[in-house]
């Protein structure tokens, strides 16, 4: 009964999701304003009846219903009760209703927050979130349908959780994850309804710019999750594989970091209007390809989820839809939105143009990565399989950021319109010397050795860091005390220098983890020890433990340091019986410094175990650096100016030197 | 020239610099991280240059996989597509996955030997699902075999 129930929220939801893209949309045109007006209610409705069903799903779950296939296949009695619940969104269909409840969350959001928005461009907004909505509800009930019964042959039990998703890491992953994919059809849905009304002016930017921080923030923190995830659970040590499906989640977070940038200049200058608009269509455009390329099957990928040819076709019909229409409008109304404005050559606008540069560029390449075995196999035949590895993507990656790197500094110091050379070398001059030297200087005096790559990229991260905080000073050199001068920067100011740190934060973990991990694959007998440095790691065997749905084999490790005992870890090989599956299960022993990875590999011979022993410095920093750049998105939204209830429409200066500014169009 | 088209030299002039730039890295870089993917088969007939990176494909043959005998956490199998064998050498730890009897990709280069020596094992997350290259080099084999069948 509950499971039909669920169905029936899940046909009423779409029948919302058609009205609110209709009445709304009509009433707009109509300039009816009741129906306008439908909008809000539409949406919370809707919302309603998703939550209704995804609260359907759960409660079957719970309560072990194995008539439903997808339970029995992704279910059983004897997964702990959180897992049951996370469950929920482990496999297609499930999660697929997760980000459906998600996209009407940030559209019943939107109506709750955007109280001085025009009850046009509300109107339209909601309208164009209700035919995402409705694309994908339909997409739901004809392809995958996650309650379909099992009515003839009802297993007594399911076959169990994929292992490797019984993780606190993946239960939260995928919500995190879709809550910043799909946030960013928010700001696709103002940027269409900025096209359809061709109001495309500061308040516009003003509007879209939370929205767009909200979801790049779950975005930022779901791409970290995932990467802590495949860290502890694939038992690699790995963080980060360019895996397709790596590679697709990254894509619209670096689309859209750009959009953040170039939404600020739109904002504040009126300029780059066309080319935000253009970021916001391919932030949610990638957004939705990755779901393709996912759930498609098409791409070989480590976590690609079941391969239905004919889900991928519906997929990618609503794919090409969506960002064909949106393109076409884009390609009609365009013009009619751009407008000029004049910046010298050593301009803010000039760098966060550079930063957009090399943001869609860092995309353009990954994509081409990412597809490229596609695109051959398309051109030469099935028999030519290629496929482009990390070194590809490293090699072209790592310069793009380190450019955007040092580009960083210069857009935070330079001011809007124009900035003189002189100004800005005697800001920059000195920080660029002591970053160089203390970025050389300081791992010679640690390791005593010359390590080219970690030097460079703690020369970037000192650089970074430094300009923040001579940024700070500076800003608050001419107010009568420190604090109050503090206090006065306003929090988006905050927001921007705490993600700017953070991604410092990020490069030198990501740099040092690179160049100083120590990782040793050895056999080991019982009592064997290996020395990583001040670490001496001693294998005391394998026992067989029974855990709630698996048995295992858990390995002692004894950890000494400087000769002292430290810490005992137990990695394990677990054996799930249901779906006969093993699982490595890495015990970590995570610092802010370094983290102790031990991993056990399989036995060899007759009492020997392969194990999997790696130190590796300053790790914690890539995940913490993403927690802090997330953070700094969060503080930005909080900044008192995105919640004034008066409507600016403009506050772009008028003028410029050269009286050549235009006001921004009006519909 | 006015600042407006002074303005768009500038951007224009960026953008050339850009993807100039990044055309020569994605260039160099194609060379460098692009492997080829073999079946068993195409080894077994000599197909492969001697060390190229390439990725190979089968099934783990039931009963090939030694690691007695061999130094440290050596280990050696052999991978098949049914129509030949392909000796594969690998150190270091073999993924959950790993199973005799089912499919694995591995990456690395064929020695003088003839022997592949892999630096990379791979294999996929559901053990029901047999990864698209291995199963295209398993089709590849049956068809030839049955190629052979029909020309006797």
């Amino acid at each position: 009964m509950i499971p039909e129930l669920g169905n029936f929220a899940v046909m009423l939801a779409l029948c919302l999701a058609v009205l609110q893209v209709i009445i709304p949309m009509v009433g707009s045109y109509t300039n009816n304003t009741l129906w306008m007006s439908l909008a809000r209610p539409l949406s919370s409705g809707l919302w309603v009846f998703m939550v209704l069903s995804f609260s359907c799903l759960a409660y079957s779950f719970l309560h072990d219903d194995f008539s439903v296939a997808y339970i029995a296949r992704n279910s059983n009695t004897l997964l702990p009760v959180y897992y049951k619940f996370a469950a929920v969104w482990g496999a297609h269909e499930g999660s697929l209703l997760l980000w459906i409840l998600i996209l009407s969350t940030w559209g019943y959001a939107v109506s709750l927050l955007s109280r001085n928005l025009p009850l046009d461009m509300l109107a339209r907004v909601l309208s164009v979130m209700g035919m995402i909505t409705a694309g994908f509800l339909v997409f739901l009930l004809f392809t995958s349908n996650p309650f379909d019964r099992l009515l003839l042959n009802t297993p007594s039990e399911g076959t169990d959780l994929n292992p490797l998703l019984q993780d606190f890491g993946l239960t939260v992953h995928p919500p995190f994850l879709y809550m910043g994919y799909v946030g960013f059809s928010v700001a696709f849905s103002f940027a269409i309804a900025a096209l359809l009304t061709g109001r495309l002016d500061a308040a516009w930017a003003r509007w879209t710019r939370p929205w767009t921080n909200a979801a790049w923030a779950f975005l930022t923190v779901g791409i970290a999750l995932g990467s802590w995830w495949a860290y502890y659970e694939l038992g690699w040590g790995g963080w980060w594989f360019w895996d397709p499906v790596e590679n697709v989640s990254f894509m619209p977070w670096l689309v859209g970091t750009a959009l953040i940038h170039s939404l600020a200049v739109t904002e504040k200058r009126g300029v780059f209007k066309s080319w935000t608009v253009l970021l916001a269509i391919a932030a949610f455009s990638l957004s939705l390809l990755g779901a393709f390329i996912v759930r498609s099957g098409l791409i070989t990928s480590v976590h690609a989820f079941a391969v239905d040819p004919e889900r991928g076709l519906v997929l990618l019909a609503l794919l090409l839809l969506i960002i064909g229409s949106s393109l076409f409008l884009y390609a009609l109304r365009a013009p009619v939105v751009s407008g000029t404005s004049n910046y010298g050559g050593y301009s803010r606008e000039v760098f966060l143009l550079i930063n957009n540069i090399i943001l869609v560029v860092a995309t353009a390449t990954i994509l081409l990565g990412t597809l490229y075995p596609l695109i051959t196999e398309a051109l030469y035949g099935e028999a030519n399989k290629y496929s482009v590895g990390p070194p590809y993507f490293n090699i072209v990656f790592l310069p793009l950021m380190s450019l955007l790197a040092v580009c960083l500094s210069f857009g935070t110091f330079t001011r809007w319109k124009k900035t003189s050379p002189a100004l800005l070398w005697q800001k920059v001059g000195k920080l660029a010397f002591v970053s160089i030297a203390l970025g050389i200087v300081i791992p010679l005096i640690v390791t005593a050795e010359v390590n080219m790559g970690a030097m460079f990229a703690l020369v970037l991260a000192i650089w970074i860091v430094l300009c923040i905080g001579k940024d700070i000073l500076d800003k608050t050199a001419n107010k009568a005390d420190r604090l109050s001068g503090l206090r006065g920067l306003g929090l988006s100011y905050y927001g921007m220098q705490l993600a700017h740190f953070g991604f410092a934060v990020v490069i030198c973990g990501i740099c040092l983890t690179s160049n100083y991990s120590v990782e040793e694959d050895v056999r080991m007998a019982k009592g064997e020890s290996i020395t990583i440095g001040k670490y001496e790691f001693r294998f005391e065997g394998v026992v067989e433990r029974p855990g709630p749905n698996y048995t295992a084999n858990s390995a002692t490790i004894q950890v000494m340091k400087n000769g002292e005992n430290y810490l005992t870890m137990h990695p394990e090989k677990r054996f799930y019986s249901a779906r006969g599956d093993v699982q490595t299960e890495a015990d970590i022993q995570v610092g802010f410094f370094r983290d102790l990875f031990t991993a056990l590999g399989d036995p060899r011979g007759d009492d020997e175990w392969v194990v999997r022993i790696h130190v590796k410095p300053f790790v914690f920093w890539i995940w913490f650096g993403a927690f802090l750049m997330a953070a700094g998105g969060v503080t930005a939204i909080l900044d008192r100016r995105y919640r004034s209830r008066k409507v600016v429409r403009s506050d772009i200066p008028a003028t410029d030197a050269n009286g050549s500014l235009r006001p921004a169009l009006e519909s | 020239m006015n600042s407006a088209r002074k303005q768009k030299m500038t951007i224009v002039f960026f953008i050339l610099f850009g993807s100039a730039v990044t055309v020569g890295l994605i260039l160099f870089a194609l060379n460098e991280g692009i492997n080829v993917f073999f079946t068993p088969t195409e080894i077994a007939e000599g197909k492969v240059p001697a060390g190229q990176n390439i990725r190979i494909g089968g099934m783990v043959k039931e009963g090939s996989l030694v690691s007695d005998g061999l130094e440290g956490t050596s280990i050696e199998f052999i991978t098949t597509d049914t129509n030949a064998d392909v000796k594969v050498a690998f150190t270091g730890v073999l993924p959950d996955l790993f199973r005799e009897g089912q499919g694995v990709v591995a990456e690395g280069v064929v020695d003088a030997d003839g022997v592949f020596q892999a630096n990379q094992i791979l294999a996929k997350h559901d053990e029901n699902y047999m990864s698209a290259e291995v199963k295209a080099a398993m089709d590849a084999a049956k068809k030839k075999q049955a190629a052979e069948v029909t020309a006797q």
